[in-house]
């Protein structure tokens, strides 16, 4: 290999290349192509009609000044964090318990699964219904006697993030169960068996062996949940239009509205790349570590 | 749409001999889809119809703001209808200045549009550099007061006939269980009670102020903050009402649970829906019963530039049904808007509606907040409303100024 002369990268495997090339030009006219025109256009005054007028950071700083942007970026975050955490682990209890070999497991696994096939709109009206104070728990509750039973998170300013999460774990942990019964169900036979041998009690196996073993479940996971929390918008809008007041905003939803309903192209382009800019943050390090890890070994 | 008018030409040509002219096929774009709005279309239709011309609807369901920007994707993208509407003001601004909008001064200076529109503020917003591009159609106004008379009668109190006497009614319909204001959770819903508020509490001037010559001190004075406890008195008067769409604010009135609504004289429909006769089962107080000015929003035509002479003359077409006086009346007593034109007879229309003629033909108009500020300013406004409505912790002064803020910087 070293005394023969590598033959030239470029023409290695040609036939591959040149298929790919459609689609390389896709992803970079349209991904990085839009991405940069979006991020340029965020440094000038657009309004309705996108236009080159230079202002620097006036949009940055007029995004970074406004109340309802950073509730949403606080919303997000809260949401993102609950959500993360409570969809892996009901995900991975639901899985764990149907994993038990019960009866009519498929049974289960339907009803639990059911919720994602709605789309978000009709899961936000539904909530928006059943947490109505006048018509939802509530009222059922002070109907079997507890008159002075209070549960209306849609319209408490400060616990209305709660109210859309509840919404979002009913819709999405059944994917999640999904998606670790089938991790459990790739874990083979044996290592129970051994654990069993070991005398190791269950939740310990679960824990230290079998869990481990699943990293790869878990990493898809991940990027499933993740996108999802970082684009919520559809939720929002059904389920509580932001409201009370501004209380329940989310960034995707500051884009949409600034870029079509207060036709100011810029502050929308601006908001827009500050999402880019945090999934960056997070997905970079997180990719290297993933990805870039694996070659050195 | 080159290849279909090519189409309706050519089918048109038999008739030509006829004498019956080119017929034309126009596609008109709009968010009218409610059973009165529709039937307010039809009018339309049938009168552009009558011509000769054909009027295809373009319906985009979904209000307003669901509707503009494919509206405005389509002129954009090279794709215009004949003619779509928007509210008059400054939605479509930046598509004029583009060039991408008919010049309609040949039609307006045949039929002498500016002698006819009345107020003229509302062909003045149509207007940029002294050519005409749109045609403004009806006149809604926001400055209205609807109370429900027979919750007040529960809560032992006469029907009041003044913001103040209302206000100080609250604690009657409290006690008597009804909400006292009645307020959808929608942010334009709030912001658009307060700038009424405004209007006819702080009075003319203040509202020109403000609006016209974005005047920040005046915005951080003490006028304003007279305006900002009213607000407040507003939002604790609305606290419980728990509904998001305004239909549902005007329901609770028409249902007597709430005592009144800060509302458009588009409520009016519902009234008339729910069977309920104005002053005997409503009250409808114009101005709150302070100030009697209206302000004049509404919706206008625009017809995108085509280069095409049949369509552009089928435009023109258009532009002078739409303002001729049987279509204005038949379109506003369906639409239950008002007329642009001072020259027409609307005796067919109910009090409420008369009372708003009367005050539209004296003179006390004020130019509506959609044609002074622009579409991002109204976003802010509205989201600090929203907020202030909902959030009782955000103090009056707080928040005039931050409201003031955002005055300061619109232009």
């Amino acid at each position: 290999m070293a005394a023969q002369p590598r033959p030239s990268q470029l023409f290695r495997n040609l036939n591959a290349k040149i298929a790919s090339i459609p689609m390389v030009l896709t992803a970079l006219v349209v991904f990085v192509g839009g991405t940069v025109w979006t991020v340029v256009y965020s440094f000038t005054d657009s309004r309705l009609l996108p236009r080159l007028r230079f202002v620097g950071l006036e949009q940055y700083e007029r995004l970074w000044s406004t109340e309802r942007w950073l509730v949403s970026i606080e919303n997000l975050a809260i949401y993102g964090i609950l959500s993360l955490i409570f969809s892996l682990v009901i995900g991975f209890i639901l899985a764990a318990l149907l994993d038990q070999k019960i009866r009519f497991e498929d049974t289960f696994r339907t009803i639990l699964l059911y919720p994602f096939a709605l789309s978000f709109i009709v899961t936000g009206l539904v909530w928006q219904w059943i947490l109505n104070p006048e018509f939802g728990v509530q009222s059922v509750v002070r109907g079997l006697g507890f008159d002075s039973f209070v549960f209306d998170p849609l319209y408490n300013a400060d616990i209305v993030i709660y109210g859309l999460l509840i919404a979002g774990l009913w819709q999405g942990t059944g994917l999640v169960m999904c998606l670790m019964l089938a991790g459990l169900r790739g874990i083979d036979e044996d290592i129970w068996k051994a654990a069993r041998v070991d005398g190791i009690p269950m939740w310990k196996t679960y824990l230290f062996v079998v869990i481990p073993m699943m990293r790869p479940v878990f990493i898809t996971t991940l990027v499933i949940i993740t996108s999802g929390i970082v684009k919520l918008y559809d939720l929002v809008v059904a389920q509580t239009g932001g409201g009370p007041g501004i209380a329940s905003e989310v960034p995707a939803k500051y884009v949409y509205d600034f870029m079509f309903r207060a036709q100011n192209l810029g502050q929308g382009f601006a908001a827009s790349t500050m999402m880019l800019l945090s999934v960056a943050i997070i997905v970079v390090p997180w990719a290297y570590l993933e990805f870039g890890g694996k070659r050195r070994v | 749409m080159k290849f279909r008018s090519l189409g309706a030409a050519v089918a048109s040509a038999a008739a030509v001999s006829a004498g019956a002219g080119w017929a034309v096929d126009l596609e008109v774009t709009h968010w009218w889809t409610s059973g009165g709005e529709a039937a307010a279309v039809a009018e339309l239709a049938k009168a552009f119809d009558a011509t000769g011309n054909t009027w295809v609807d373009g319906a985009i369901a979904g209000s307003g703001s669901t509707a503009r920007p494919i509206m405005i994707s389509r002129i954009t993208g090279g794709d215009p209808m004949a003619a779509t509407q928007f509210n008059h003001g400054r939605q479509a601004q930046e598509l004029v200045e583009a060039g991408l909008m008919r010049d309609l001064s040949d039609v307006a200076e045949a039929d002498n549009w500016l002698e006819v529109v009345n107020p003229p503020s509302l062909l003045e917003s149509c207007t940029l550099d002294g050519a005409i591009y749109c045609v403004p159609i009806n006149i809604h106004s926001w400055q209205w007061l609807w109370l429900s008379n027979k919750a007040f009668e529960d809560a032992g109190v006469p029907v009041p006939a003044t913001w103040d006497e209302f206000v100080a009614a609250a604690p009657a319909l409290e006690a008597a269980g009804k909400i006292p204001l009645a307020m959808g959770k929608q942010p334009w819903q709030a912001g658009g009670a307060f700038n009424v508020m405004i209007l006819a509490l702080g009075g003319t001037d203040l509202y020109n102020t403000i609006f016209v010559d974005k005047d920040a001190e005046a915005a951080r004075g003490p006028e304003m903050a007279a305006i900002w406890a009213a607000a407040d008195q507003a939002r604790q008067m609305a606290a419980r009402s728990n509904v998001q769409d305004w239909n549902e604010a005007t329901n609770l009135v028409i249902t007597d649970q709430a005592g009144g609504q800060i509302m458009g004289d588009w409520a009016q429909g519902e009234f008339q829906v729910a069977g309920e006769v104005a002053d005997q089962d409503y009250t409808c107080l114009p101005g709150l019963g302070m100030n009697a000015v209206l302000g004049t929003a509404g919706d206008a035509f625009y017809f995108p530039l085509i280069e095409d002479e049949e369509i552009s003359a089928a435009q023109a077409e258009l532009a002078r049904v739409m303002l001729a006086p049987e279509t204005q009346v038949a379109f506003n007593l369906k639409k239950g808007s008002l007329p642009v034109r001072g020259d027409v007879d609307l005796s067919a229309a109910n009090d409420c509606m008369q009372k708003g003629l009367d005050i539209v033909s004296s003179g006390a108009v004020v130019t509506s907040t959609d044609q002074l500020i622009t579409p991002d300013t109204n976003t802010q406004l509205e989201d600090l409303l929203s907020q202030f409505f909902s959030d009782m912790s955000l103090t009056p002064a707080d928040a005039q100024e931050r409201w003031a803020a955002i005055i300061e910087d619109a232009d």
